[in-house]
């Protein structure tokens, strides 16, 4: 097992390297269109073929991962600064706040997620620069994706506040402040690590969800969303299995990332 | 919404043949929205009277539009519930009773493979291969149930009791039904309530790619026109359903809690 997670990590290492040096791996930019060959056939000069506008789907694909794979983990981050700062606060100061947040945590969990994503996403404009959308799609992700964690990490703070380390601080004088960044922010610090390391592939899928709703990254920027949207024009299941490419790599991304997440779980 | 570039102008101002009363007249419907406090009082006081207001978008009543696709919705969530349970549960208990480690394996590869993929790829690959877009909503369902009830019922099988019967004799279906379900039960009814906001969750996609006339398409297309009105009752009807399954998977589990004492 410890194998399998080693080369999970390894795959999300060297293709996290692979996105960032996009710029020199690629064969053409994403944009670039290839006039002469629209829906071309997978060659040497174009690996996955070109799309129905002559763009080189590989240099896309890679363009497209990095945008995903970068910026689901900085929505994570997102989601857990809030879901440390709503849940902290909420079970450290306990009584009426922590249940009054907790009620307000749980009628937010009660919405459905895509349904919620997709009224708060209507709610922004939808003909952006592609930049814009990238930023606007991954931050609501982000401010939205809190309140499953903000429970997890309200219990922890609430049982640590409870523990006998705690009562032995605040025994010697500890103030509030002290309390929570000396103590119990260190201790919070694995769950936090472990709801961020859940987050990514929840996020990574809910984008690629929302680009095939045509609510995501817009054109001509790619994303894995953006690029599993071109499936919708397809006719066929065994023609040109090369355009299968970006599910294939998304569904083996998430796969590691649930591998490498049991690593995690274990350090908390 | 209020504060997205756009809203309360309506495409017909730019009509060139309108007169400037006619412009007048739409800028007037349109204002009559504006004030945010009183735009919800009014929602919230014509809902209490079961006016659910006009979609602007698709020029009809929302009550009218609701009834019209509620059905369908419900169609596709109750097929993806049954499929969804039936599968994961049976499965987790097969996997878990034979102790058969490819069986195990097997089932738990399947679920892990679905979770890594989008309801919409799924969805689209439905459609290509010409399945009934239905049944998606079963497989998005399927391996939150597995997983969850494969671990409950792990634990269960491992309890004292549950091993003396086992190794006393008792039949495999006789143990599960007397000794594992009994305690998995009030779980298993809290995770009811949750699989429906899952189903429900499943249907944008599902409805949006398949061509089902739901009120997840209807959310979609609600959210692509801006229709205020008809998203704020569809988030509210959603949340309602939610929040339904969630207190009936609670309420079932209080009676078996208290049995189970």
């Amino acid at each position: 097992m410890k194998c399998i997670r080693v080369s999970a990590i390894v795959f999300l290492s060297v293709l996290s390297l692979a996105c960032l040096f996009a710029d020199f791996l690629a064969p053409a930019p994403y944009a670039q269109q290839f006039r002469d060959e629209p829906n071309a056939s997978a060659s040497r000069q174009h690996l996955l073929g070109t799309d129905d506008l002559g763009r080189d789907r590989f240099s896309r694909l890679l363009y497209g991962t990095r945008v995903s794979l970068l910026l689901a983990p900085a929505a994570a981050l997102i989601a857990s600064v809030l879901a440390a700062l709503v849940g902290g606060i909420a079970g450290f100061a306990g009584g009426r706040l922590q249940s009054s947040v907790m009620a307000a945590t749980d009628l937010f969990l009660s919405l459905p997620w895509l349904f919620l994503l997709i009224t708060v996403r209507a709610l922004l404009p939808l003909n952006t620069t592609p930049v814009t959308s990238v930023i606007i799609t991954f931050a609501l992700l982000g401010c939205l994706g809190w309140a499953a964690a903000a429970r997890v990490i309200c219990s922890s703070v609430r049982s640590l506040c409870s523990s006998d380390m705690i009562l032995l601080a605040r025994a010697s004088g500890s103030g509030g402040f002290r309390l929570l960044c000396r103590h119990i922010l260190p201790n919070v610090k694995p769950v936090l690590a472990a709801q961020f390391w859940i987050s990514v592939p929840v996020f990574i899928l809910t984008e690629a969800n929302l680009g095939i709703l045509g609510l995501g990254v817009a054109e001509p920027m790619p994303s894995w969303g953006s690029l599993l949207r071109e499936l919708e024009s397809f006719s066929a299941l065994s023609s040109q299995p090369w355009q299968f490419a970006p599910i294939v790599l998304l569904v083996v991304t998430v796969s590691c990332f649930h591998l490498a997440l049991r690593k995690q779980e274990l350090w908390a | 919404m209020r504060l997205a570039p756009g809203f309360g102008v309506d495409e017909e101002e730019l009509d060139s043949r309108l007169s400037a009363e006619s412009v007048q007249s739409i800028r007037e419907a349109h204002s009559q929205v504006e004030s945010f406090p009183v735009f919800y009082a009014r929602s919230i006081t014509k809902l209490l009277h079961g006016d659910f207001g006009y979609s602007q978008t698709l020029h009809e009543p929302v009550r009218q539009l609701l009834v019209e696709r509620f059905p369908e919705t419900l169609k596709s969530v109750a097929l993806g519930l049954a499929v969804g349970w039936a599968t994961g549960l049976s499965l987790a208990l097969l996997a878990v009773m034979s102790r058969s480690v490819f069986i195990d394996v097997t089932a738990s590869l399947i679920a892990s493979l679905l979770l890594c993929i989008p309801a919409a790829v799924i969805a689209l690959l439905f459609l290509l291969a010409q399945a009934p877009g239905r049944m998606v909503v079963g497989l998005i369902v399927f391996p939150k149930i597995y997983h969850y009830a494969h671990n409950l019922l792990q634990q269960c099988a491992s309890l004292p009791h549950v091993q003396t019967a086992r190794a006393k004799g008792l039949g495999t279906f006789q143990v599960i039904l007397r000794h594992i379900l009994p305690i998995a039960a009030p779980q298993l009814c809290a995770l009811a309530g949750v699989s429906v906001s899952i189903a429900f969750a499943a249907t944008i996609p599902v409805e949006v790619l398949c061509d089902i006339p739901g009120i997840g398409q209807l959310a979609w297309k609600a959210a692509l026109g801006r229709d205020l009105e008809l998203l704020v009752n569809l988030t509210i009807l959603i949340t309602l359903i939610t929040l339904l399954a969630n207190a009936a998977g609670e309420m079932a589990d209080h009676p078996l809690q208290r049995g189970e004492a």
